[in-house]
């Protein structure tokens, strides 16, 4: 197995925790309600917490000196390897729910998968992770079914945020040549063999909310290369300004 | 974070009971503050006792909530993976801190939507400290170590205050101030051993939140005409001069220690007293920012005005759902 494709997948991981935290932690001190700013910034607390294991564990790997903090600060967007549903940006607290509906049940799988990975530093962050995810997963289909299923205009809102995120969801399920050898090694998870319990999570949920599946699209791929949507740029200028207009300070 | 007397005293006279009280229940009552008792929410109290607690209670809370968004100014932008999950973590339990506090004011028969009604409209004050921006990573740094510190000072007393829903709050939310101070405290001291950049950033944290810092304590002593009563009542239990003096004594040596001058050259060390000399409080300024004309003062209204309107869509949706669960439950 070589270092590389370790690396990379550690990214992978680091990436999409890392953006989706800082994307939940825009939203402090501005929420709909107290409770909902605290379970926003707690779960983007979660997240930041699984981006720094899994970047230093890819900085480990890597063996050039790069930290956690080398890799999330002084990277630029080519070199992220996060999907591209957790860039996106929050747009209302639908919109947010949404893509946090549909992320956190795949992580949620994703890492109960990764805690028999035979790489023992994964097993062990998506052990600890897991759990923070099986919440994570329940707030955001308790927001879909109250969304859903709550007023018209919530119920519009969240269809409208449902059909935004949707077209990112293949993506997800995506195995390319990078991460194939690490499935076969038994170190990375095969997501495609997620997608059903997935599907029928989704759907469940779903039907709760009394909303419909959204149709079928053209997936949007590409985060995964580090061809980005435009909204990463962005998201990295503001989080990496110290590190940048400061090289070399410690803080 | 904070609290005290925040009413413009120079307006108005101190507060007086409408209606005269019952004089026996009133004597018991007042036996029992003066004994240490705590009072708890279905006990008999003063009306003005009421007040005075719903108005320090909710200040407080608002204190708390609006005190998240100078933070939360640089949560997005904080340095390292560490610094911004202690950062988040921090400006989340200060929205926790307004959750019970919120809670506590609740007991005196006010609801947390009338008290965010009145903080909307500027009829309930909050802290004037959150009323200054926050323009560097160093500022992040300056509130955790001034401003949570001032908020200690004030708060550690507060444990013992006459209410019991108050005290017992006070007794959680001390102890995650204290490590709210101590990560700020961290933070300057990473940055005044730093780059020349960094120790400049840190200075000119403490030159712009030090006299902010001093005015959260409150007006003097000579200048609080509440304080007398609220002292009596156990509200509070020192009075803002005294407190004041005490975060003064206790700063000082801790700029000193990370060589960071404190902006007041009037600073002394009196032997007599055994504590600093300061210099003069700009209390002009104090009483303006309490008027609402502080710097920030109408960014910080809009932005909850605007959470809370952009919001009212989710609340609504939230409440149609329960009602429908009832409704459904009911019918089977």
């Amino acid at each position: 197995m070589s270092d590389k494709a370790l690396f990379e997948y550690a990214c992978r991981l680091g990436d999409d925790s890392l953006i989706l935290g800082q994307r939940l932690s825009e939203w402090c001190g501005h929420a709909p309600m107290l409770e909902i700013d605290l379970s926003l910034a707690n779960i983007g607390l979660d997240l930041i917490g699984q981006a720094t294991h899994f970047l230093k564990l890819a900085g480990d790997v890597e063996g050039k000196g790069r930290d956690a903090d080398a890799l999330a600060f002084r990277r630029d967007v080519l070199d992220f390897r996060n999907c591209l549903l957790v860039e996106q940006p929050n747009g209302d607290f639908a919109q947010t729910i949404a893509r946090q509906f549909l992320f956190s049940n795949w992580q949620e799988l994703l890492f109960r998968d990764l805690t028999r990975s035979r790489n023992e530093t994964i097993a062990a962050i998506a052990a600890k992770a897991v759990k923070e995810v099986a919440y994570h997963t329940r707030f955001a289909d308790e927001w879909m079914v109250r969304l859903g299923d709550g007023t018209d205009e919530s119920r519009g809102r969240i269809a409208a945020g449902l059909d935004w995120m949707w077209r990112f969801v293949d993506e997800l399920f995506e195995v390319d040549a990078a991460i194939a050898p690490l499935i076969a090694a038994g170190i990375g998870a095969d997501v495609r063999a997620l997608r059903t319990e997935w599907d029928a999570r989704v759907a469940k949920t779903l039907a709760d909310a009394t909303l419909e599946l959204p149709k079928p699209r053209r997936a949007t791929l590409g985060g995964r290369a580090g061809h980005h949507s435009e909204h990463l740029g962005h998201l990295l200028s503001e989080m990496q300004f110290l590190q940048r207009a400061y090289p070399g300070a410690t803080w | 974070m904070y609290t005290t007397e925040l009413d413009d005293n120079k307006k108005k006279p101190a507060t007086v009971p409408s209606a005269p009280e019952d004089p026996v229940r009133l004597a018991a009552f007042e036996a029992r503050v003066a004994a240490d008792d705590f009072i708890e929410p279905k006990d008999w109290m003063p009306e003005a006792y009421r007040k005075t607690l719903i108005r320090q209670i909710s200040q407080h809370a608002h204190s708390e909530i609006v005190g998240m968004l100078p933070e939360g100014n640089w949560i997005t932008r904080a340095p390292s993976l560490r610094r911004k999950a202690v950062l988040l973590a921090k400006v989340q339990d200060e929205g926790g801190h307004g959750l019970y506090l919120y809670a506590a004011a609740e007991t005196l028969g006010t609801s947390r939507d009338e008290m965010i009604e009145a903080l909307h409209s500027g009829r309930a004050k909050y802290s004037t400290i959150f009323n200054y921006p926050t323009l560097t990573w160093a500022d992040i740094g300056a509130i955790g170590w001034l401003v949570d510190g001032a908020a200690i000072m004030n708060q550690v007393p507060l444990q013992r205050t006459s209410y019991g829903p108050y005290a017992r709050a006070m007794v959680r939310i001390c102890k995650e101030e204290s490590f709210h101070q101590r990560q700020g405290y961290e933070i300057m001291m990473t940055l005044a051993a730093g780059t020349a950049e960094q120790k400049r950033m840190a200075q000119s944290a403490l030159d712009r939140w030090w006299w902010p810092s001093l005015m959260m304590f409150g007006p003097p002593d000579d200048n609080s005409p509440n304080s007398a009563q609220s002292m009596r009542w156990r509200i509070k239990r020192e009075t803002n001069d005294q407190i004041r003096q005490k975060f003064i004594d206790v700063t000082v040596p801790q700029a000193e220690a990370i060589d960071l001058q404190v902006p007041d050259p009037a600073l002394k060390w009196n032997e007599t007293r055994g504590s600093y000399d300061f210099g003069e409080i700009d209390w002009e300024e104090f009483y303006a920012v309490v008027r609402g004309e502080g710097p920030l003062a109408k960014e910080r209204m809009n932005a909850r005005v605007k959470a809370w309107e952009e919001g009212a869509w989710v609340r609504e949706a939230a409440m149609a759902h329960a009602d429908k669960r009832r409704v459904r439950a009911a019918a089977e």
